[in-house]
């Protein structure tokens, strides 16, 4: 009685993993701006001061509000057709977040059962679909996600299938790698012996083991679907005009570099601003989640 | 004159709990030709004070003393280039992991020609010559062979000979072993040990061997420092130490050498308050 | 080190297989008529219609199309291309001297001095140098480089005027094609001025293309710099009496060039995807461009060809830096 009276109380691994990463600066702040920008998505069509696609043909390109010849009520500014940037942009994040979500809850998914199968199965199967893994990651991405598109025409949607596909091998890798770990671990062969089937195993004794480094890979390619998706819609190949996407939003903005700087600049800050954020998440989650990196 | 000279050393290490101090008040002198036995549990200090005085402790260290004397010349006035001067021609060290200490990327030859290169004037084929005459004399077969060979591809043992080597390459004054053998097999530390004590009495250089094993301590040392946290609990000749200890705590280390097992236990080294405020 | 060789050779061929066989399935998953696809011609009549049947060899089974698809690479067979009816591999060769160049500046770019801010990084752990250094490879590593050259060229060549817009040579200069190497070329032909403005062509696309590898590889090299501090043998290094410079240039980065060389391996594939946005951006008549430009063309015999061969290059650099790994690493090496 006297020895738990002395030692402090149990922390949950939740709260443990949390007060480690909340102890980086970094990570606290890339989370703050992702959640800032969760929520300008979720309220865009309340907080937006215009419609997105909505064209004012008196102002065209009007520069941004603190420049001398701004109107306050374009506070980004507007592009060639007179639409308000700032309500694009805020209509922009619904886009990619939506983007990064989508994708990597189909690359995730589809991923981890392709790895899960080929670690635990082994043999012949894992053989080849390990070598597929390896196939699809010999091109480089975005040329693999723009021949996908390709076949399977141009638009948001297909955009968002080919990146999946593109990103996938890295979560079956990953899975497969930990399965392999874990497999002949004293307690999953407990949990055998005790009669487990195999669907359970997999999933429910092996799989949770594993989640560390899937979640940092979660986050990582997260960042990834967002800059992939605005690449392809820059070139064309993504989300098509007038969608307010950030990436088709620059490839409008492409012709009037020289005389428009403001129709250029805002989309790409956001993008940036947005995988920024992300990405020290991310590397906030690599430390708390790598026992290897991990300093007491 | 002590070759070294060693007058209330503390060693502090900035921590997110506070100042720990590694190493506290410890006075150490090494004469010419010596062995010096410095003996201690893990923790205790015992290689950090080692440390400082080679001057490898990481900036994160706090290093102070009212004296520590290399030759009568003041270690801690010197500049970085004065010291490194010194290290690796005057003394050297070996250490614990012989396998980590050498570098995986470079042949053995070439680290111990790297030494002769510093601090030696001797032209390309005499540093290798040399080399080669310290691998046979560390008792390395096959010298040629080795000499081009990589850490991976040689044994702990021989690792550590070719560290012997390296150490050895300057003929030092000081030779600082920080628990040579611990990481080897039993025959193996036996031929490592009988290796350095040929060295030290061939060359007449003073040798510190730090351990935690009382069994090295008899067969090796003149002299002997025991320490415990921090501090220095007793110095004494060796005889004198094992035939009268005066610490409480050396008599509970040497109680705990396996000859004095009883009924297949050993008395156990308690923590307990040796004398020192924690 | 022949087996060595041999070995990862022989490792080569099911992936090789496995692309082959993904480019060869691709023009036969694209929707719609595959002889109008790869025609390229509308209304076609029925008999030639036919005729292309049989010479595309359609009307095989998929097998047989497989293994004359094979035999057609082996003989340097990569297709047509039906806007410039040109054989593809022609066509390619023609084009990959100029993303070679880019590349090859990029990826000296970003390994120079992502390994130097990498170092030093490590070195001042903790610093406000080691936090600027990762602060901007932070960044480097979340650029959207579409936007960022961009950027570039508003700040450097419309505001400024330094540099071009686009292309690889000004328009004023003409010499033989010798080496397909722009800097090279241009540096023979001994016309004042040539060099420099090939110089000043590649300057933008090159810091674009290499910015994301930069961040990369300056992000590796301090981890494995600050791992590698860590280990006993830089105890050792600095108890010979070594300089800083030596202990770290030397004992430390030796060590630190094995992961390190693996990354920059793998930026290579980064780097030809980055090509494609890059080349597009500043018109630079490459591989990347090339691809990006038939793919709307819908020239898919050009799509087929291309990504196949540059498949193939992936392949050879990774094969190639698999090989370096073993000279930096010496315990790969003597297995």
């Amino acid at each position: 009685m006297t020895e738990s009276a002395a030692s402090p109380p149990p922390v949950s691994p939740l709260l443990e993993n949390w007060r480690y990463f909340a102890r980086s600066r970094g990570a606290v702040l890339g989370l703050t701006i992702f959640l800032a920008m969760v929520l300008m998505a979720l309220l865009a069509p309340l907080i937006a001061p215009h419609e997105p696609n909505l064209q004012y043909r008196d102002a065209l390109l009007t520069p941004p509000a603190w420049t001398e010849k701004g109107r306050a009520t374009f506070l980004l500014g507007t592009d060639a057709v007179g639409r308000d940037i700032l309500s694009r942009i805020l209509h922009g994040a619904r886009y990619s977040l939506g983007i990064g979500l989508v994708v990597v809850s189909i690359a995730l998914t589809s991923g981890v059962v392709i790895g899960l199968a080929a670690g635990y199965v082994g043999g012949k199967l894992d053989a080849l679909i390990m070598r597929l893994m390896d196939i699809l990651l010999a091109f480089p991405s975005l040329l693999l996600a723009l021949v996908l598109v390709a076949i399977l025409g141009p638009g948001l949607f297909n955009a968002m299938l080919a990146i999946a596909v593109v990103l996938q091998p890295h979560f079956a890798r990953l899975t497969r790698a930990a399965v392999l770990a874990e497999k002949n671990r004293e307690y999953v062969v407990a949990a055998r012996v005790a009669g487990a089937g195999h669907l359970r195993l997999m999933f429910r004794t092996i799989l949770p083991n594993c989640l560390g480094p899937l979640i940092v890979q979660a986050t990582l390619s997260f960042s990834h679907a967002i800059l992939d998706a605005a690449a392809l819609g820059f070139l064309g190949m993504g989300a098509q005009p007038p969608t307010p996407e950030w990436g088709a939003m620059l490839a409008e903005a492409r012709e009037f570099i020289t005389s428009a700087w403001w129709v250029v600049t805002m989309p790409g800050l956001a993008i940036l601003i947005t995988v920024i954020s992300i990405n020290l998440i991310g590397d906030g989650l690599r430390d708390t989640l790598d026992p290897k990196l991990k300093r007491s | 004159m002590a070759l070294l000279e060693i007058r209330n050393l503390s060693v502090s290490f900035e921590t997110t709990a506070g100042r720990f101090f590694a190493v506290q008040g410890l006075d150490v002198s090494v004469d010419e030709g010596e062995v010096l036995a410095v003996v201690g549990e893990s923790g205790s200090g015992k290689s950090v004070a080692m440390l400082a005085v080679m001057g490898l402790l990481p900036d994160t260290a706090t290093v102070s003393a009212d004296a520590m004397r290399f030759e009568g010349r003041d270690l801690l006035g010197m500049t970085p280039r004065q010291r490194r001067a010194l290290s690796g021609r005057d003394m050297a060290m070996i250490f614990q992991e012989p396998v980590a200490s050498l570098n995986p990327c470079f042949t053995v030859g070439f680290q111990i020609v790297e030494t002769l290169k510093r601090h030696t004037k001797l032209s390309g084929s005499a540093r290798r010559a040399r080399a080669l005459e310290l691998l046979t004399a560390v008792g390395i077969p096959e010298p040629e062979r080795r000499y081009a060979s990589y850490p991976h591809q040689m044994s702990g043992g021989q690792c550590q000979r070719a560290m012997i080597a390296i150490a050895m390459a300057c003929s030092p004054k000081l030779l600082i072993a920080d628990e040579p053998t611990t990481a080897l097999d039993v025959t193996i530390q036996k031929q490592i040990l009988d290796l350095l004590l040929n060295l030290q009495t061939e060359s007449g250089m003073a040798l510190v061997l730090i351990t935690h094993d009382m069994g090295v301590v008899a067969e090796t040392a003149d002299r002997v420092i025991v320490q415990y946290q921090g501090r220095k609990m007793e110095e004494a000749d060796a005889l004198t130490l094992f035939e009268a200890p005066r610490h409480p705590y050396t008599r509970a280390l040497l109680s705990a050498l396996p000859e004095n097992a009883v009924g297949g236990r050993l008395p156990t080294v308690a923590v307990g308050d040796w004398g020192v405020r924690t | 080190m022949l087996l060595f060789i041999l070995r990862r050779l022989l490792l080569l061929i099911p992936t090789f297989l496995g692309i082959t066989l993904l480019a060869f399935l691709f023009i036969r998953m694209l929707p719609g008529d595959p002889v109008l696809l790869l025609a390229g011609e509308r209304g076609l009549s029925p008999e030639r219609h036919a005729a292309l049947l049989a010479q595309f060899g359609f009307d095989q089974p998929m097998w047989r199309q497989y293994v004359d698809y094979i035999a057609g690479l082996f003989r340097g067979d990569f297709g047509i291309s039906f806007s410039t009816k040109r054989p593809v591999l022609e066509e390619f060769m023609a084009r990959f001297p100029a993303t070679l160049e880019l590349a090859f500046c990029a990826i000296l770019l970003a390994s120079v001095l992502g390994i130097a801010a990498g170092v030093l990084a490590a070195v001042r752990r903790g610093s406000w140098i080691d936090q600027l250094t990762m602060g901007i490879a932070l960044v480097g590593y979340s650029m959207p480089i579409f936007w960022w050259a961009l950027l570039l060229i508003i700040a450097f060549s419309s505001t400024l005027g330094w540099t071009p817009v686009s292309g690889r040579m000004g328009l004023a200069y003409y010499f033989p094609d010798v080496t397909g190497f722009m800097l090279i070329d241009s540096w023979l032909s001994g016309r004042p001025g040539a060099f420099k403005s090939a110089v000043m062509h590649l300057i933008l696309p090159t810091i674009v293309l290499a910015t994301i590898p930069l961040a990369v590889i300056a992000r590796q090299t301090r981890s494995a710099m600050l791992e590698v501090l860590g280990e006993v043998y830089m105890m050792t290094a600095r108890s010979k009496g070594l300089s800083p410079l030596r202990v770290v240039g030397l004992h430390a980065l030796r060590n630190a060039m094995i992961p390190v060389v693996t990354t920059i391996g793998l930026q290579v594939s980064v780097l030809m995807g980055g090509a494609i946005l890059t080349e597009s951006i500043f018109s630079w008549p490459g591989i990347g461009k090339w691809m990006i430009d038939s793919i709307s063309r819908r020239d898919y015999q050009v799509v087929q060809g291309g990504l196949l061969l540059i498949a193939l290059v992936v392949m050879l650099v990774n094969l190639t830096v698999d090989l370096l790994y073993g000279l930096v690493n010496p315990r790969v090496r003597r297995q």
